[in-house]
């Protein structure tokens, strides 16, 4: 169940309460996010739509620890996140997220092999471990022929794929997706979308994914709309909420 | 261990960068493995002069003699456990481009003295026996081709005329750096056969019973002779061949400066240099970031990339160093025995990894202050 009203007080898996982000751009000050409120369950789809600048983005990067808000707090499982020290936040991010780009993102020297296994380095796994894990998400997505390949030898489809195997190997509590179809073409963006969907519906996994594509969104069980820093919408889409 | 193939991987991905960088620490570091040798070469004499012995030479000038009648004066001052002397020859070996040092030496005791070469039974016999006889250093002997039984002919410049000598020995060094690039006569042979100066030496070589007893030593001789026609200035051995050195200008200092300039040059080429390439990679550090990796680990890994450079460079330069420097030494024997010492090659390979890791450190640390959020933007 996703609300946005701030008047939730049960358990929920990503806790944002009256969060406020504020730029400041040639001694102006930019609100970026106002009072935002947000509770998303575990093994929610949480599609967040927009005009630019309206804050997806942003949004994002706070709920993944990159970024760190104005005011206001986040929970994520339990942990308050946006009193973190820089380096507990990255403990914690690589505990917890698990991102997802526009751009893919890979390490292009890497093969894709060695891509999705970065994440599990900073892990006590055992190499033959860390084989394991790689081989089981780059199967999830399909790629488990392809593992010996650089990011140059791969389509875009193919690179996107990679960079969620990268994502999910570790086994996050949530996954964040920026535009994640935004450089592809409509055939491999609903593979993708395909793949993200199976996510949660057979791994039960929690994502957030921000885009501009109305076809993307409407994967998501629950969309949200973003209008100048305030979630102004929340609708009910295809799939579970 | 884990992480080392991300950092050959992106040691991999600008081939010509990293070969080129890998080629200027190879040449620093071949460049301060043959000034180390030349500096050792200079220094040689001074870092094998024995602590127990003390040089008398004419306070004057060394190219002055001393009377032979100073050995028994010599021998009776306290402390005082042995005498040798010897003398400067300056012989032209068929062309004065082959130049090598001959001294003329006291059969009976020099070899005692100095210990540290080895010459056989055999060829200590037959240098006792033979008037012109004469023993060459191994590397001497390898230049030239001596061989025990050869005659040698020098053309004398201090003392005029052909001189002919019999080689009666090879002797060996007992150091790697250990000069074996000169040869010894006995000095009967020289004092017979000259026109000028009969009765004389170049210089005594005092060997003390304690070395402790150096300084009274040294001032009891000096003040002996003060005020005689042939005044003395004894000193340690060491200070004698350092002596040497100096005469050529502070060669150690221009060794010094030489190297410094070079290892601060590549200091600045390779920062940049890593500079450049942390720059190019802001987007994928900032990846690292968002997968977890620590501020502390992407440092590391900068660092580790550098340090890997400057490994790989230094260690290949000092080797090739190592390797010219023998044929360098035969080639220019004036610069004395050019050796890379086992400490010399640690000293410059952890100078290599020292300049790799300082080079990296500030771009390391502009990749640690990286906000993830300005870096990914940017991609």
């Amino acid at each position: 169940m996703v609300r946005i009203d701030g008047k939730g007080n049960g358990p929920c898996l990503v806790c944002v309460r009256n969060l406020d982000k504020i730029y400041t751009r040639g001694g102006e000050d930019i609100h970026v996010l106002q009072g935002l409120n947000l509770e998303v369950d575990a093994g929610d789809f949480v599609a967040f739509m927009g005009p630019s600048g309206s804050g997806k983005t942003t949004l994002l990067n706070l709920l993944g620890g990159l970024d760190l808000p104005t005011s206001g707090s986040i929970t994520v499982a339990g942990d308050e996140i946006t009193h973190m020290s820089a380096g507990k936040l990255t403990e914690w991010r690589a505990r917890h997220v698990g991102f997802v780009f526009q751009l893919y993102n890979l390490i292009p020297v890497l093969t894709a092999f060695q891509n999705v296994e970065l994440p599990l380095l900073l892990t006590k796994l055992s190499k033959a471990e860390r084989r394991k894990h790689v081989e089981t998400a780059l199967a999830v997505v399909g790629l488990a022929d392809r593992m010996n390949h650089y990011p140059r030898q791969l389509s875009g489809g193919q690179e996107q794929r990679v960079a969620i195997a990268r994502a999910i190997v570790a086994d996050p509590t949530f996954l964040l997706c920026d535009e994640p179809t935004g450089d592809l073409d409509r055939r491999s963006a609903d593979e993708i979308m395909e793949i993200i969907g199976r996510l949660v519906k057979e791994y039960g996994k929690t994502v957030l994914m921000v885009s501009h594509d109305p076809r993307a969104a409407e994967r998501a069980g629950v969309v949200l709309h973003l209008d100048k820093g305030v979630l102004v919408e929340a609708a009910e889409a295809g799939g579970r909420a | 261990m884990k992480f080392f193939r991300l950092v050959w991987a992106n040691l991999r991905r600008k081939k010509i960068r990293t070969t080129l960088t890998i080629g200027s620490f190879l040449v620093a570091l071949f460049l301060f493995g043959l000034l180390a040798a030349v500096r050792m070469g200079f220094r040689g004499g001074t870092d094998a002069a024995g602590a127990d012995r003390l040089n008398v030479i004419n306070k004057v000038s060394l190219i002055l003699p001393l009377p032979f009648s100073y050995r028994d004066r010599l021998l009776r001052f306290p402390g005082v456990k042995a005498v040798t002397h010897a003398t400067w020859f300056g012989g032209v070996y068929k062309d004065e481009r082959n130049f090598f040092p001959q001294i003329a030496v006291d059969k009976d005791t020099w070899f005692d003295i100095y210990t540290d070469y080895s010459l056989s039974p055999e060829a200590r016999e037959a240098f006792m026996r033979d008037r012109q006889a004469c023993v060459v250093g191994r590397s001497l002997a390898d230049r030239f081709g001596f061989k025990v039984g050869d005659r040698l002919p020098l053309r004398g410049t201090i003392w005029p005329g052909s001189w002919e000598f019999n080689v009666a020995g090879i002797y060996a060094g007992g150091r790697p750096d250990a000069d074996t690039s000169g040869m010894y006569f006995r000095s009967d042979y020289l004092d017979e056969q000259r026109a000028f100066a009969k009765g004389t030496v170049g210089w005594y070589v005092v060997q003390l019973g304690n070395p402790d007893d150096a300084v009274r030593v040294s001032k009891d001789i000096d003040g002996l002779f003060a005020n005689s026609p042939f005044e003395t200035l004894t000193q340690t051995e060491k200070a004698f061949a350092a002596s040497f050195v100096k005469q050529m200008g502070n060669i150690e200092l221009l060794i010094m400066s030489i190297g410094l300039v070079v290892l601060l040059t590549l200091l600045l080429v390779t920062g940049n240099t890593i500079a450049i390439s942390v720059r190019e990679r802001y987007g994928e550090l900032a990846v690292l970031k968002t997968v977890g990796f620590s501020d502390r680990r992407v440092l590391g890994l900068i660092l580790a990339e550098a340090v890997l450079i400057a490994g790989q460079g230094g260690f290949i330069g000092l080797l090739l160093a190592k390797a010219v420097i023998p044929g360098l030494s035969r080639a220019l024997p004036m610069l004395g025995v050019l050796y890379v010492s086992p400490l010399t090659f640690g000293l410059g390979f952890v100078l290599a990894l020292g300049i790799g890791a300082a080079a990296a450190l500030l771009p390391g640390i502009g990749a640690m202050r990286l906000k993830v959020v300005d870096a990914l933007r940017r991609v």
